[in-house]
């Protein structure tokens, strides 16, 4: 296996305030990596530092083995490195079509054409296949500010994906989802994730979803990563059990993925 | 704020209509009412300039800068170039307009909303301020801009307005097929992502700013172009031509219309042109006070303008 991303010493300060402490992450292609961690233990902010959208006050981060640090996060995404939001970033006034138009125009290259159109019959139909790969075909001509929330997180999600990205970051996918729906949004992610070989890494405060579909856990604390193996062990973890989840777990009754 | 597809595909016929039933207009429509729409056509232009930058969530204050350079380019290349050609001046004051635009969108960019709006403001004052200083160019009194001549032909005249009269409807239909093309472009749609989420389009991998940037250098090359054809119609410059009430009136022309449409603009812009003229006919001393309520009635009954009574966006229903 080789690392697709890897930071080196990873620190970033806000005054007296240490969001991240000397982070030594090695994510390889096709894990699934889940991370925990109270608020404010650092796991946005890393997110944050390896995308490019908050520079680290020291450390490095090399994607793809080349390094990215001080690149823009558009820079970034065209490496192959894309992101979603704990609050889904759409444009809340165009329909789900054109914010996926726009998704795939942006795809084909950081100069879109001043002539050609975007909407295209090519176009629509790549987003009508996606649409159909996420679920939300329904909600195409829908604008995106009526669109319910766990679909907006879908669709979110999916334009992420549109430029086939190597490797995803997730913050909170199933935040503001209704626990219904949470179950079916990360089983529609996960399958097309693995469909298309995407390495992953997803922030989420749910341990059930976390115990079901990661191969990989790091549990966040104060800015540093206080455990990181397989689910189960850091899951069973007496440390992680106190400051991160707060109270005894009964591992067994998660039902972790092996 | 997205097109109807029908009237997408339909627009660039309805120009052509349009541009046809305005150029028969020339051997019908009196006199006064042909000047008013040649002036009208021009200053729908500079509208459009300000309707695209709306489209990206930002209203320029001062777009009267590119205008009044369009204008002085026109009247000093007449008089101290020689040029009398009126392809040939529009064109120079296009370029004008957007070199202008490629050195201060650099600093715009950088900028949003009321910061916008008052950066834009404070360039075009100080293109005026200059102006009233420059004696060489008339000061405040400006100077006056010779006739044209038409690759060639130097019409007398009546000849002379119509010729004016026709180019006006033939530029203003060009740039309205080749803007509407570009909002429906791809680079086109992306400013409305860009007014909705800049940050998701930075993570799509796109530079919000160099978008914005492009938007602004198109919006300052139409509007220049809209001042040149104001110099040639109404032969005639001054540094009110950048003054900030200018800007203000672009804005409202703006409102008035709607920005649904490339149409809008145009269609602003005669309304605009008409009701001023009759109000300082019937009302001399309370022209103002009447564009003022016009504008009123229009912000509580038509928000998105004239234009919104031609096309209304269906409200888009989830598919069951």
């Amino acid at each position: 296996m080789s690392a697709i991303l890897e930071t080196r010493g990873l620190t970033r300060t806000f005054g007296a305030v240490v969001a991240a402490m000397n982070l030594n992450v090695r994510i390889d292609q096709g894990e699934i990596v889940g991370v925990i961690g109270s608020n404010g233990a650092g796991k946005t902010t890393f997110i944050n530092m390896v995308t490019g959208y908050l520079p680290p006050s020291s450390g490095e981060i090399l994607f793809d083995g080349h390094s990215v640090l001080g690149r823009q996060p558009r820079a970034i995404t065209r490496l192959g490195m894309v992101r979603s939001f704990q609050v889904a970033q759409l444009f809340p006034k165009l329909t789900v079509l054109e914010n996926a138009l726009v998704s795939l125009v942006a795809a084909e290259g950081p100069r879109p054409s001043f002539l050609c159109p975007l909407d295209t019959p090519q176009r629509r139909a790549k987003a009508d296949a996606i649409f159909a790969e996420f679920g939300v075909s329904r909600y195409r001509d829908v604008l995106v500010s009526a669109v319910p929330q766990g679909a907006r997180k879908l669709v979110d999600i999916a334009m992420a994906l549109v430029s086939q990205p190597r490797m995803l970051l997730l913050d909170e996918p199933t935040s503001g989802v209704s626990i219904e729906e949470k179950f079916a949004l990360m089983d529609t992610v996960m399958a097309v994730v693995r469909r298309h070989g995407v390495t992953i890494l997803f922030v989420e405060h749910d341990m059930e979803i976390v115990a079901r579909y990661v191969t990989r856990l790091m549990a966040f604390y104060s800015g540093e990563i206080i455990a990181d193996g397989p689910p189960k062990s850091v899951l069973g973890d007496a440390r992680v059990q106190e400051l991160v989840i707060g109270h005894h777990l009964d591992i067994n009754a998660l039902g972790v993925a092996a | 704020m997205s097109f109807p597809k029908h009237l997408a595909s339909s627009t660039g016929s309805a120009v052509a209509i349009a541009a046809l039933v305005f150029a028969a207009g020339t051997w019908v429509l009196p006199p006064w009412l042909a000047f008013l729409l040649t002036l009208a056509f021009a200053k729908g232009l500079v509208v459009l300039g300000v309707v695209i930058q709306m489209r990206a969530g930002l209203v320029s204050f001062g777009q009267a800068l590119f205008y009044c350079i369009g204008g002085y380019i026109v009247g000093l290349a007449s008089q101290s170039l020689g040029i009398s050609d009126a392809f040939a001046l529009l064109a120079l004051a296009t370029g004008a307009g957007i070199l202008m635009a490629l050195a201060c969108g650099w600093l715009l960019t950088r900028y949003r909303e009321i910061f916008f709006a008052m950066l834009t403001l404070a360039l075009s004052m100080i293109l005026y301020g200059a102006l009233v200083k420059s004696s060489a160019l008339g000061s405040t009194d400006g100077f006056n801009v010779a006739a044209p001549s038409f690759l060639g032909w130097t019409p007398q005249g009546d000849a002379q307005k119509q010729a004016l009269y026709l180019l006006s409807v033939a530029v203003a239909a060009a740039v309205a097929i080749g803007i509407h093309r570009f909002m429906v472009s791809s680079l086109g749609r992306v400013i409305e992502a860009v007014r909705e989420n800049e940050l998701r389009v930075e993570y799509l991998g796109l530079s919000p700013r160099a978008v914005l940037f492009s938007n602004y250098v198109v919006a300052a090359g139409i509007s220049a172009l809209g001042g040149g054809l104001t110099a040639l119609a109404s032969g005639h410059i001054d540094p009110d031509m950048a003054v900030w009430t200018t800007s203000g009136e672009f804005v409202f022309i703006a409102i008035l219309g709607g920005t649904g449409h490339v149409f809008a603009p145009f269609i602003g812009a005669i309304v605009f042109s008409v009701i001023r003229t009759f109000a300082i006919q019937e009302a001399p001393h309370f022209w103002q006070m009447t564009l003022g309520v016009v504008l009123l009635a229009l912000i509580l009954f038509l928000p998105k303008g004239l234009w919104s009574l031609i096309a209304r966006d269906k409200p888009a229903e989830v598919a069951t």
